[in-house]
């Protein structure tokens, strides 16, 4: 697949999912795994433990593609996962972590 | 009473709870504790494969006949990495499987150990869900789960990795866990399910489209009532064949790639397909923008993430579906449905499939119908992967749902033998018929004499054209006769094979009376090999080209 620069990146719609999933290893390659057997490229992780630290959430930026519907039903059929919800590409859990990421 | 038990022990007394029986597998370091208290078990029969290949397909043989999650064991290492290719076909066919594998201790796990490797990471995509075990508590929680796991929804295969330290772990152990069993979905949305009456009451030219999962929920029944009451012209896939007998008047067999004429010109003219447990895979659908392209869909599926995979459906209905067929049927008004039921009547009778020479029992067709008169409905009949299993999918009378085992969705050559092996297991009062190609079994030749020490009565039906004959087929049409790697320069005697694996054999190429010498092949017990010679030069027809709509079937 050619590479996209960064300026077409940024041209291309996003989404942001947040998946509650249990807090063990295994569980981010289960997710992650659906994606990259598809070749869906996932541009942004973000994972941390929720309250007493036996469910995690994860937080994934992806390109909006017309395979995403189905890779959230995918994820959802995951015993490890919890819940799946979607936002729009402005969620500021993403947003507010640009400066560490400056290059 | 409190015991003090190892991990290996609790899981063997887990297993037995579970109410497994018999379970296929092949030793090795990483398992020897398990081994050591399987040996102590006096209600499980251990069958020693001799591939672990042959463990999964065995394991899997049972799981299909039967519909119970079976089990099947490797060590570490290369014993895990040789069950992959049963668990990814069991992943594929929606099979409940439950794995179970060795593991380096604990503390080796990541150096690189002897004979290991990351058998949980590997079964990641293959799995339904797996398990690395981390303590002997843990199994308590996990056997059950992963019995759970395989039987319940879409079935599927759990992988266990238990490392050989918390095999070893002993621990005091005063309770049990219930045995995990099959749990039910939440019921069909009742709004849905009157929508899809509705729909069906109003639908001109109608088909009901059979799959796999009919089979698997046990819907075979309400199914064919259904189709009975609304006069639905009823199509199945591979995967499906014998959810309704073939031979039932409704019955357009089995659709796709080598589906009938008639039954893929119906597919065609329907105006509403209903969708049951199918998952409207490639080889079903040929080119999916022209497959049933007028008509409305009704889909019903026990898994959300089948409903608008592939074909958008006008009603969608995750659910159970035995349990969605028994409330729509009172919902369906009886029709007879004349116009279209003539109509696909009339294609059957100007399109059926295609059986030259079924009175020769040594050409294919005949060769399958001379084995379907020496039985009856009760006998099961499992395939290998290529043309016999096609011929055989186009050619025997099935009529009873789990009376059919075939690798649709991975298409596993190798798969035939220790499927029936593990057919036989798990119903020894049935005679279990393999058809296989000369290709096929020798991929898991070394399973017969695990036939031999089992003594199963599995008749292994070898149609033998010294090729791989679907690659052969695929080259002659479409690669411009460039025949190459699928003829073989060499071939074994297949009759000293069997024989010196420690089975009985017969060749019908030399039989002075064919027929009479299959005859007695399948009725005396015990495993047997018959050998036919087949033509090389016969094909798979009807067939759809690769990317071709269904409407656009080549040959007879």
């Amino acid at each position: 697949m050619n590479a996209i620069n960064r300026n077409e990146q940024r041209a291309l719609a996003r989404a942001v999912l947040e998946i509650d999933v249990n807090n063990h290893p295994g569980v981010m390659s289960h997710v992650i795994g659906l994606f990259s057997r598809r070749t869906y490229n996932v541009e942004g992780i973000l994972c941390l433990p929720v309250g007493d630290g036996s469910c995690s959430r994860i937080w994934l930026l992806v390109n909006e593609d017309a395979r995403l519907p189905q890779m959230m039903k995918q994820a959802e059929k995951l015993e490890d996962v919890i819940a799946v919800r979607r936002h729009h590409a402005d969620h500021a859990v993403f947003s507010e972590l640009e400066d560490f990421f400056r290059p | 009473m409190t015991e003090t038990l190892t991990g290996a022990q609790i899981a063997i007394r887990l297993l037995e709870r579970q109410g497994v029986r018999t379970v296929a597998g092949i030793p090795g370091g990483a398992i020897l504790p398990i081994y050591d208290a399987l040996g102590q078990s006096t209600v499980i029969h251990h069958v020693l494969a001799r591939h672990e290949q042959g463990a999964g397909f065995m394991a899997q043989g049972m799981a299909r006949a039967t519909g119970q999650p079976a089990v099947c064991m490797a060590s570490s290492g290369p014993g895990a990495t040789n069950l992959l290719t049963a668990i990814a076909d069991a992943k594929l066919d929606s099979i409940p499987l439950v794995a179970i594998t060795g593991q380096v201790p604990r503390a080796m796990i990541g150096t690189d150990a002897f004979q290991e490797v990351d058998t949980y990471g590997l079964s990641i995509p293959i799995t339904k869900h797996n398990f690395l075990v981390n303590s002997a508590e843990e199994l308590l929680e996990v056997i059950p789960r992963a019995f759970e796991i395989a039987a319940s929804g879409r079935p599927g295969p759990v992988l266990v990795d238990i490392p050989k330290d918390v095999q070893m772990q002993a621990m005091e152990i005063t309770d049990w866990p219930a045995p995990g069993t099959r749990q039910m979905p939440p019921p069909a949305d009742a709004l849905a399910i009157s929508e899809a009456a509705g729909m069906i009451n109003a639908a001109k030219r109608p088909i009901l489209y059979l799959g796999g999962g009919v089979v698997h929920s046990g819907a075979a029944s309400v199914a064919v009532d259904l189709a009975n009451k609304a006069n639905l012209p009823t199509v199945m896939t591979l995967m499906a064949l014998g959810a309704m007998p073939v031979d039932h008047p409704l019955s357009l067999g089995m659709l796709g790639m080598h589906g009938a004429r008639c039954t893929n010109l119906a597919l065609d003219e329907c105006d509403l397909l209903i969708a049951v447990g199918a998952r409207f895979d490639d080889r079903a659908t040929g080119k999916v923008a022209a497959f049933c392209a007028q008509a409305k869909i009704i889909h019903i599926d026990i898994d959300a993430a089948e409903l608008d995979k592939i074909k958008n459906a006008h009603v969608g209905i995750a659910a159970d579906v035995q349990e969605a067929l028994e409330r729509l049927l009172p919902l369906v008004s009886e029709n007879a449905r004349k116009i279209w039921v003539d109509r696909t009547d009339a294609l059957k009778r100007d399109f059926p499939q295609h059986m030259p020479d079924l009175d020769q029992p040594l050409s294919h067709f005949g060769l399958i119908r001379s084995v379907a008169a020496c039985l009856d409905d009760e006998a099961i009949i499992a395939t290998d992967v290529g043309q016999h299993q096609m011929w055989v999918a186009q050619g025997y009378p099935l009529r009873r749902p789990r009376q059919w085992l075939t690798s649709g969705g991975l298409g596993t050559m190798g798969f035939g033998v220790p499927a029936a092996i593990g057919a036989a297991l798990a119903e020894p009062l049935r005679t279990v018929v393999c058809f296989t190609g000369d290709g096929s079994i020798l991929m898991n030749i070394q399973e017969l004499v695990t036939a031999a020490e089992e003594n199963v009565n599995v008749k292994i039906v070898l149609m033998d054209n010294a090729s791989l004959g679907l690659v052969h087929q695929q080259q002659t049409l479409f690669y411009g006769e460039r025949l190459f790697a699928s003829q073989f320069k060499a071939s074994p005697d297949f009759i000293k094979v069997a024989q010196g694996f420690g089975i009985a054999a017969v060749d019908l190429d030399t039989a002075a009376n064919p027929c009479a010498a299959l005859m007695e092949a399948i009725a005396r017990p015990g495993p047997c090999l018959i050998h036919a010679s087949i033509d090389v030069q016969q094909k798979v027809y009807p067939m759809v080209p690769p990317g071709a709509a269904n409407r656009d079937m080549i040959g007879a």
